[in-house]
């Protein structure tokens, strides 16, 4: 059975329908199960349509099906073992895959035009190269770039900024090579593939040198950027097939990684060029491993922590990357289930860049069966610190550092932050009294109210839940 | 209405710019949709759009039938090897978003 093109290009379009009800669903926890349903029907109705219209069998039946197997497989068994720490390096992984795939599809293409339907008169469309040359650019960009992303974040490479000398002016000139090579792959007619395969290298490269000066807690941009980049990638290929559930896919995708990179940037009160331009960390954190005077802090014990909490009325949780280092989520809640048992309110307070990706620590608490009614973003909460008793600090530092509203010369002023030190008490818990990521000091440690808990998260924690 | 364009712009309008217009609209239609996701579920959003950018799996097996049926080794290795990474993505992206969206409670009263 064959499909006409115009059946087909409806079934495409159900699809991308689909898709967009899926992303609709996530507007609320009770909707979103629903919604990841149909986005899994719109890709069965794309996948199923495309067999009918290109007509499989034989050899491209036993490519398709074993291709489509392997990876299926390999793909749900990753999912299913993946703990939900690990969470940002797999979506970068993920899209490393998307841009990889985008590369291969736009080479295919260039090396069968005919049955792409995109020759005309003997040679191929200049527009049609135009789409084949940027989405495999955009794809390669992604690929190369998502696989440093996720060796930054897997710790498979330093999370610190890498800074090669004259960066900037490479990766100009890199870019300006690739447009230079698109234009004249459009002028040839696409008659000489060393121009594509070059385009190919070159951003290849591109990839990897516009990622490594980005330290490692700037990559919720990135990661928001690359799945930008792999929608657009994809959109750029949906125009040389013509297929209208790609181009959909293509802007939804892109659009929305777009968005996520400017709340991100958002949350850090800073420019998304500053950000992808790089480099952020690596001077302050030069500059204050020099000269630290020693000041004096208040340490607390366990033992101490749990008087503070058992007594308090409203104890807000502040929880940041430490805590997913450290896998301190189960332990956390159990400490919140047991002070709810001795009548202390408890909520939980996030930063939209706590963690490495956007909703990082909203994920490792819902897995660890905190209700998600007892989770409030950073403007919902902001203002309870006041009222509260304690405020319990674990693995955030930057994000509650005061200096950010009252040192206009530091590297994080302006940033919004979580008013932690309007609590009575703020228990903060840390490894040690180093800086955050961007390397500067946080006045929080050295007040008055603030208790430091200097251990290992977890193991504070569980100290903490023996002693209430 | 498309004869109406023809009329108006004095020639016949390339499909490529209806295409245009679709992906425009498109991008409108992402920027509504994804504002109105929770933060709370930013992760399962890229975790799921990153499954849909898949859909690019339509390509890879265009690319499959099409080498095998130009004898283009190139194609057909290029579109099966695309096909099996579009594979891992979808049912790891679906999966994955699946068993994070499992985990969001609400307070039990």
């Amino acid at each position: 059975m064959t499909l006409s093109a115009n059946l087909a290009a409806g079934l495409y379009i159900v699809s991308a329908v689909l898709f967009i009800l899926a992303l609709r669903g996530l507007s609320s926890p009770e909707t979103s199960r629903r919604g990841n349903l149909f986005g899994m029907i719109g890709m069965a109705i794309a996948i199923v349509t495309t067999l009918l219209v290109i007509g499989v069998g034989g050899k491209s039946a036993a490519l398709i099906g074993g291709g489509l197997a392997l990876g299926g497989i390999a793909g749900a068994i990753i999912a299913r073992k993946i703990p939900m720490t690990d969470m940002p390096q797999l979506v970068a992984a993920f899209h490393s895959l998307v841009g990889l795939a985008a590369v291969l599809v736009a080479v295919a293409a260039f090396y069968s035009p005919d049955a792409f339907g995109i020759m005309q008169d003997g040679i191929i469309k200049g527009y049609s190269l135009l789409e084949l040359s940027l989405g495999a650019a955009i794809g390669a960009i992604t690929f190369t770039g998502s696989v440093i992303a996720f060796a930054k974040l897997n710790g498979n490479m330093s999370g610190s900024p890498i800074l090669l000398p004259g960066r900037h002016i490479l990766n100009l000139a890199l870019a300006l090579g690739v447009a230079v090579l698109i234009g004249m792959l459009m002028k040839s007619g696409g008659t000489d593939p060393r121009l594509m395969w070059g385009i190919i290298i070159l951003t290849l490269i591109l990839g990897v040198t516009l990622i490594i000066p980005i330290g490692g807690a700037d990559m919720p941009v990135v990661v928001s950027m690359l799945n930008s980049y792999s929608g657009w990638a994809a959109a750029a290929l949906g125009f040389t097939l013509g297929n209208l559930a790609l181009i959909i896919t293509g802007a939804l995708v892109g659009s929305s990684g777009a968005i996520l990179s400017y709340i991100m940037c958002k949350g850090m009160n800073r420019g998304f060029l500053s950000v992808i331009l790089g480099g952020f960390g690596a001077d302050a954190a030069a500059a204050a491993s020099g000269d630290r005077e020693e000041r004096p802090v208040k340490r607390g014990s366990a033992e101490d922590a749990a008087f503070i909490m058992k007594n308090a009325s409203k104890v807000i949780i502040v929880p940041g990357y430490g805590l997913a280092v450290a896998q301190a989520q189960h332990a956390t809640r159990e400490m919140a289930d047991a002070l709810k048992e001795e009548g202390v309110d408890v909520a939980y307070a996030i930063h939209p860049v706590a963690g490495r990706m956007p909703g990082h620590m909203n994920v490792l608490l819902a897995e660890a069966n905190v209700p998600y009614d007892e989770v409030f973003e950073l403007e919902d909460i902001n203002s309870e610190f006041a009222n509260a008793d304690v405020a319990f600090v674990i693995g955030a530092n930057d994000v509650t550092n005061p200096a950010a509203k009252t040192d206009p010369s530091s590297p994080i002023a302006g940033m919004p932050i979580l008013d932690v030190d309007k609590a009575s008490t703020v228990l903060f818990v840390k490894r040690s009294l180093s800086p955050g990521y961007a390397g500067i000091d946080n006045d929080l440690f050295y007040a008055d109210n603030t208790m430091m808990l200097l251990s290992d998260a977890k193991k504070m924690v569980e100290e903490i839940i023996k002693s209430l | 209405m498309l004869s109406m364009l023809i009329l108006a712009g004095g020639g016949a309008v390339s499909p490529v710019v209806f295409q245009f217009a679709i992906f425009i609209l498109a991008i409108f239609v992402g920027y509504y949709v994804v504002w109105s996701v929770t933060p709370a579920l930013h992760t399962p959003l890229m975790a799921v759009t990153n499954a849909i950018s898949s859909v690019i799996v339509v390509g890879a097996l265009i690319a499959v039938a099409a080498g095998v049926g130009s004898g283009s080794g190139i194609s057909t290795w290029a579109g099966a090897v695309a096909a099996a990474l579009c594979a891992v993505n979808i049912f790891g992206g679906f999966l994955v978003t699946q068993r994070m969206l499992a985990m969001y409670k609400k307070k039990q009263k």
